[in-house]
């Protein structure tokens, strides 16, 4: 697959090679090859359920493959040991759907936790590396606000300058523009390119936000049902002829991608009524 | 219907060897993280105010009353054989061998024990656990390890504080209330409590109560399944498995102690 827009092994940061990855018996990944290219802003976009966040994951070494390699940096993830893995993750930034700060912390030392765990800088160091993300998120004013009082697009942003609190190699974002308005959207658009292009990071955007995500990625990739189904440059794929891929840039209700969770017939299961289940 | 019923107990059956497998590879890597926590003794100190203070107050109120209650039964029984001034000796050994680790577990185990496992429940549902594993810091060493360590050290400092309290209590009402000599009191308990077998059994007791009741109450949170209702369920499974946890074990550790004297 791929092997135009290959890069050649170096320039590839991480590499998925026929990764297959399964909760129970509900197949999630069914043999995918991805090529993350280092420096570049990379999206993985596929309709919700498609297992975007466990794709994360896996990269991440939180959940293991059944099948597959996974490499990052030219490490193959799954088999490292317990002290590589946490070497390797010091260097690969995450940011929670959810944001996934720490509820007993304020703003200010959600963004210093990783710096007081990772360094021995002194304090006024930290303060300064701690504002200085604060103020690229637009939000050193809010550094004495609990977590508690953030709302859901204020506390991503929060998550977002802690996890660029290390300087990392590559960042993983997941789903970053939910939750924002128009105007922190345009400008976590802005900055997310600006956090790629002036640190050198790779970027991997997970999303749904077709328009904002196709906007500032170099390349994408779209899955559904456990399978690459398309992938290319955001004007490759704007002219595609996979249906597929179609329907989900253009968010169409009707084609091959389903909106559903894989149920039985739909008039059956109605009918079956008189057995609960 | 049988055969269902058969399939049924052995999954149950599985399904508790196997948390009893998980219960055990999670203590082993909380300890593991024991030696980092000491080297940053304010991550130990914080959790220990923590959990030290939630029960403090409860723990001290109730040795009293405990205490009070006992030297007021004890009088009755005693006063029929003429023996009231061993009131002393009867509170000190019920409280110090007993009732002091017991009801000081049992009562940790609903304050404490409970609010540990709610709090690391909720850090698991909300991501937080998962979210410093990205950022290279292990939540068994960073969040479980200190507090792990907090309730073992605590437990037997709030059964001393239990127990002292007691013996006060039983003062009160024993000397101050019912008139038993003062001198008397003390004396004798001094003379028949006994360092090594008493006291020093009752601290062992409680130090076991101590690594088994936080044991269960970190487990419990960190073994949470990720929802409110999973958060609720793990909260009462840790004073419930807490209380058969302490009672059992107590006779047990009671027989292996005071068995064949
Ligand atoms: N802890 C879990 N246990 C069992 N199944 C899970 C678990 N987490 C996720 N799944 C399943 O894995 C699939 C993929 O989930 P995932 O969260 O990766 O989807 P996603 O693509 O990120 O969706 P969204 O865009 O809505 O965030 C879902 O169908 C879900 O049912
Ligand atoms: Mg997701």
């Amino acid at each position: 697959m791929a092997e135009a827009a290959n890069p050649s092994q170096s320039d590839v940061l991480v590499r998925i090679r026929d990764l297959h990855f399964s909760r129970g018996e509900h197949m999630i990944f069914d043999g995918i090859d991805l090529d993350i290219p280092r420096g570049k802003i990379t999206a993985i976009m596929g309709p919700s359920g498609t297992g975007k966040t466990t794709l994360l994951r896996l990269i991440g070494g939180q959940l293991y493959p059944d099948r597959g390699s996974v490499q990052v940096d030219g490490e193959e993830v799954p088999s490292l040991r317990r002290g590589e893995l946490y070497e390797l993750r010091k260097r690969m930034g995450m940011l929670f759907q959810s944001g996934a700060l720490l509820t007993d912390l304020d703003v200010y030392d959600n963004v210093a936790f990783p710096l007081r765990e990772h360094t021995a800088l002194p304090e006024s160091m930290i303060r300064d590396l701690v504002l200085m993300k604060l103020q690229a998120v637009g939000l050193r004013g809010a550094r004495h606000l609990m977590p508690s009082e953030l709302s859901g697009g204020m506390a991503r942003r929060v998550a977002l300058a802690r996890a660029i609190a290390l300087d990392p190699m590559m960042i993983m974002y997941d789903e970053p523009f939910t939750g924002q308005d128009p105007i922190s959207m345009g400008a976590l658009v802005q900055l997310i390119r600006l956090l790629n292009d002036a640190l050198g990071l790779t970027s991997i955007i997970v999303s749904h936000d077709v328009q904002e995500t196709a906007a500032i990625s170099d390349y994408i990739y779209v899955i559904s049902r456990g399978k690459v189904v398309g992938h290319g440059t955001p004007d490759a794929l704007d002219k595609t002829d996979s249906e597929w891929v179609r329907q989900f840039m253009l968010g169409l209700p009707d084609g091959p991608v389903p909106f559903h969770y894989p149920a039985p017939d739909y008039r059956e299961d109605l009918l079956q009524g008189g057995e609960a289940g | 219907m049988m055969l269902e019923w058969v399939r049924q107990l052995g999954r149950s059956g599985i399904d508790f060897f196997e948390k009893l497998g998980r219960g055990h590879l999670f203590l082993v890597k909380t300890l593991a993280g024991v030696p980092e926590v000491l080297a940053r003794p304010r991550l130990l100190i914080a959790q220990l105010l923590s959990v030290g203070v939630l029960s403090f107050m409860l723990i001290a109120i109730s040795g009293l009353f405990v205490g009070m209650v006992l030297a007021l039964q004890g009088y009755n029984t005693l006063v029929d054989f003429g023996a009231e001034e061993s009131l002393g000796v009867v509170v000190a050994l019920s409280i110090v061998r007993e009732l002091g680790p017991v009801v000081t577990a049992l009562l940790f185990a609903g304050r404490a024990g409970s609010a540990l496992t709610a709090e690391i429940g909720l850090m698991k549902a909300t991501e937080q656990l998962s979210g410093m594993e990205m950022m290279a810091v292990d939540p068994l060493h960073r969040v479980i390890a200190p507090r792990f360590l907090a309730g073992v050290i605590s437990m037997p400092l709030l059964a001393a504080i239990f127990s002292a309290v007691g013996i006060w209590g039983g003062y009160f009402v024993g000397v101050g209330l019912l008139g038993v000599d003062e001198g008397a009191y003390w004396s004798q308990m001094q003379d028949k409590v006994d360092f090594l077998d008493d006291i020093l059994n009752g601290v062992i007791k409680s130090a076991v109560f101590g690594v088994v009741t936080t044991w269960i109450a970190v487990f419990e949170g960190y073994d949470t399944i990720p929802t409110s209702e999973g958060v609720s369920r793990a909260t009462t499974r840790t004073v419930v498995h807490s209380a058969f946890a302490v009672l059992g074990l107590d006779f047990v550790l009671t027989a292996l102690m005071f068995g064949d004297s």
